[in-house]
């Protein structure tokens, strides 16, 4: 029965069911970028088919670009190519690409809902794990491998079996300090990385209620980091809100078409999930990791938890803060750091940057930090010198870089160096994902900034009620 | 792409010992800028293969002439993080046809699937068998059998059983593909869509 937002979404979506198999799964919406779709237009021509509906799939260049000087030529050759080929593809398939310098250029899931590409009841895919973001509009939006970038392109299908369903409901009020990102490294470190493998979720209750879009996209992007192919929010008020008179969103009586639909979309108070969560706002303090995967994470006023307290392996913990240089039972608080990012797909709207011009404000950047400021999109960095941050930003001795995924991934030259720790608002702090050796902590954009002029781990909390104090 | 068959598949096997191996651990983003699918398997486990100056680690065990064949074993939840297909690519080109582990993460199960490399997801008590047989002996050989979904640890006939879905079942076994399958559906796919309202 289709009675939970996720059922309701799937199961209009499926072309056909296998017996003993997986759906034929259609996909309203396809993002490509230029690491994950050289192969699978490679296929196509080894095959020799056309795109289906190349007016679904939508282009862009992030992961493998700079975020300086986008305006010249690509130096590295091997990247220079990666984006040569996707332009070139693009232009052959007639799919709309929005390479380096375009106005619309930005990090493929920043860009899907800033112009209205991403839709309640919709199904997104992308290859990228972190497709997952677009959940937070009521969407069903996951990643996939380069075999099903070529299903997309070739067929608008690919073969899925249905995920079991979670739901994760958080009531009450976040505490003061407290932003999305804590909730969302809060709930991975109750529940591992692998916690939510097999499941879709479902983020209800208060909390998710009362948060803003980006704020929600920020939860729905880290929903792969428990294990969860993906995350949704039932779509409301704040999510209409923001999509309205978007460039690709329906007009007129299109438009009220979907919103028809789009008010089906919630779960029944009768539904049922085959795993239900509950955790109490009143819990959550502002989160950062002191390991190598986003489930070792804790409240900044505790230690760093021992050995014996944590659920797997205690070899694979102790290899885990070995290469961190950090010891069980420490405070993470006070630990000097070296660089910060702020940025990526999780947190690189604008609603980040303002929070961290929030605690930069009046205040100056350590000496001992590199700080690399990262737009998700030309969007943002066209908002954060509307509004105004770029000034409180240059005052704080803060430079804005240009849109890309940057140090999240490192695969440009933004690598933070062995052995330097980084406070970073992106999703992953893997062994060497942000530079080979690089030791990454992941934290809100508050922590974050609070660390950038500090320049140690510090409680944003100390920061702002100073603030408060001092007016 | 179309890939080998697969059935049967006798092995010694290499052991990663290691939980939550993540795909940034199989392949390194910097390897990710090829337009063509060859050469990941020079870059697998890199950084845990290689040091910066490219000498390689040698207590590494994809550097121990002892431990080799085409069963890599990991420990829990193999494959977390990133959907680079890179990951399975880079497992394949090394030389590797089936990866076993008690747990794994999602996309990287899939996409061991679409390109021939078989997950193989057995019991934690049962993984740390197969550990302790390689431990004992290197060269234990174990055997794979996609039509009976076993995986036997030959040196004492222990064995379990392992799932997978039919249709991905006959995929491997005969070395088809899903856009083979879903370019069937054309006509189908075609009438769906033309119901979506955006």
């Amino acid at each position: 029965m289709s009675n939970t937002l996720f059922d309701k979404v799937w199961d209009t979506h499926v072309v056909k069911k296998i017996k003993n198999g997986p759906d034929v799964f259609f996909i309203d919406r396809h993002l490509v970028h230029e690491v994950t779709s050289p192969v699978a237009f490679l296929g196509l021509k080894n095959r020799d088919i056309p795109v289906l509906y190349p007016e679904r799939t939508f282009a862009t260049a992030d992961h493998n670009t700079p975020t300086i000087n986008q305006h010249l030529p690509v130096k590295d050759p091997l990247s220079a190519n990666q984006l040569k080929a996707l332009e070139k593809n693009a232009a052959e398939h007639g799919i709309p690409y929005w390479g380096l310098g375009h106005e619309k250029n930005g990090i493929v899931h920043v860009i899907g809902p800033e112009n209205g590409i991403t839709l309640p009841g919709a199904t997104i895919v992308c290859g990228d794990s972190h497709t997952s973001t677009h959940g937070a509009f009521g969407a069903i939006a996951f990643g996939i491998g380069t075999s099903e970038v070529e299903m997309v392109l070739a067929t608008q299908c690919i073969m899925q079996p249905k995920p079991k369903s979670m739901r994760i409901n958080i009531n009450g009020a976040l505490s003061f300090g407290v932003t999305p990102k804590d909730v969302a490294l809060y709930i991975i470190s109750k529940l591992t990385t692998s916690g939510a493998t097999g499941y879709f979720v479902e983020y209800a209750g208060d909390v998710f209620k009362s948060m803003s879009m980006e704020g929600r996209m920020t939860v729905c992007n880290l929903s792969i980091e428990m294990g969860a192919r993906g995350g949704m929010i039932a779509p409301d008020e704040t999510t209409f809100e923001y999509i309205k008179e978007r460039e690709f969103t329906p007009k007129g009586e299109a438009w009220d078409k979907a919103m028809e639909y789009w008010q089906t979309l919630y779960t029944e108070d009768n539904a049922v999930f085959d795993k239900e969560l509950t955790f109490d706002a009143a819990d959550i303090e502002p989160m950062i990791t002191y390991g190598t995967n986003p489930g070792m994470g804790t409240g900044i006023s505790n230690g760093i938890p021992k050995a014996e307290n944590v659920e797997g392996g205690a070899a694979t913990y102790q290899k885990s803060l070995a290469y961190m240089d950090f010891n069980e039972g420490e405070d993470i608080k006070g630990k000097s750091i070296d660089f910060v990012f702020l940025g990526s797909c999780t947190n690189g709207r604008i609603e980040d940057f303002r929070a961290f011009a929030s605690v930069v404000k009046g205040r100056k950047k350590a000496n001992n930090v590199t700080a690399w400021l990262v737009p998700g999109s030309h969007k943002v960095e066209d908002a954060i010198k509307e509004e105004g941050i770029l000034e409180i930003l240059h005052e704080a001795g803060f430079e804005l870089r240009e849109p890309g995924c940057s140090a999240c991934l490192a695969m440009n030259d933004d690598k933070v160096p062995a052995g330097k720790y980084a406070v970073s608002t992106s999703n992953r702090n893997f062994e060497g994902r942000q530079g080979p050796g690089s030791r990454t902590l992941l934290a809100s954009p508050l922590v974050a900034a609070a660390a950038a002029v500090t320049g140690k781990v510090t409680d944003p909390r100390e920061l702002l009620t100073m603030e408060t104090s001092n007016n | 792409m179309a890939y080998d068959k697969f059935n049967l598949l006798k092995s010694t096997a290499v052991p990663l010992p290691i939980e939550n191996v993540d795909t940034d651990q199989i392949i390194p983003a910097r390897f990710l800028k090829a337009t063509e699918r060859k050469g990941f398997g020079d870059n697998l486990f890199r950084d845990w293969r290689y040091n910066p100056d490219d000498t390689p680690k040698t207590h590494f065990v994809l550097n121990n002439p002892i431990y080799k064949g085409k069963i890599l074993v990991g420990g829990k939840n193999f494959g977390s993080g990133s959907s680079r297909e890179h990951a399975a690519w880079a497992v394949y080109d090394y030389g590797f046809r089936c990866v076993v582990s008690s747990f794994f993460a999602d996309i990287f199960r899939n996409n061991c699937l679409n390109i021939g490399v078989l997950p193989v997801q057995i019991s934690p008590e049962f993984l740390d068998k197969i550990f302790k047989a390689i431990e004992v002996d290197p060269n234990t050989e174990f055997e794979v059998s996609l039509p009976e979904q076993t995986f036997t640890i030959l040196s004492t006939g222990e064995m379990e059983t392992f799932g997978i879905n039919a249709y991905k079942k006959g995929n491997l076994s005969n070395g088809f593909d899903d856009i083979d399958y879903l370019l069937n559906l054309k006509k189908d796919i075609e009438s769906f869509a033309d119901t979506r309202p955006f």
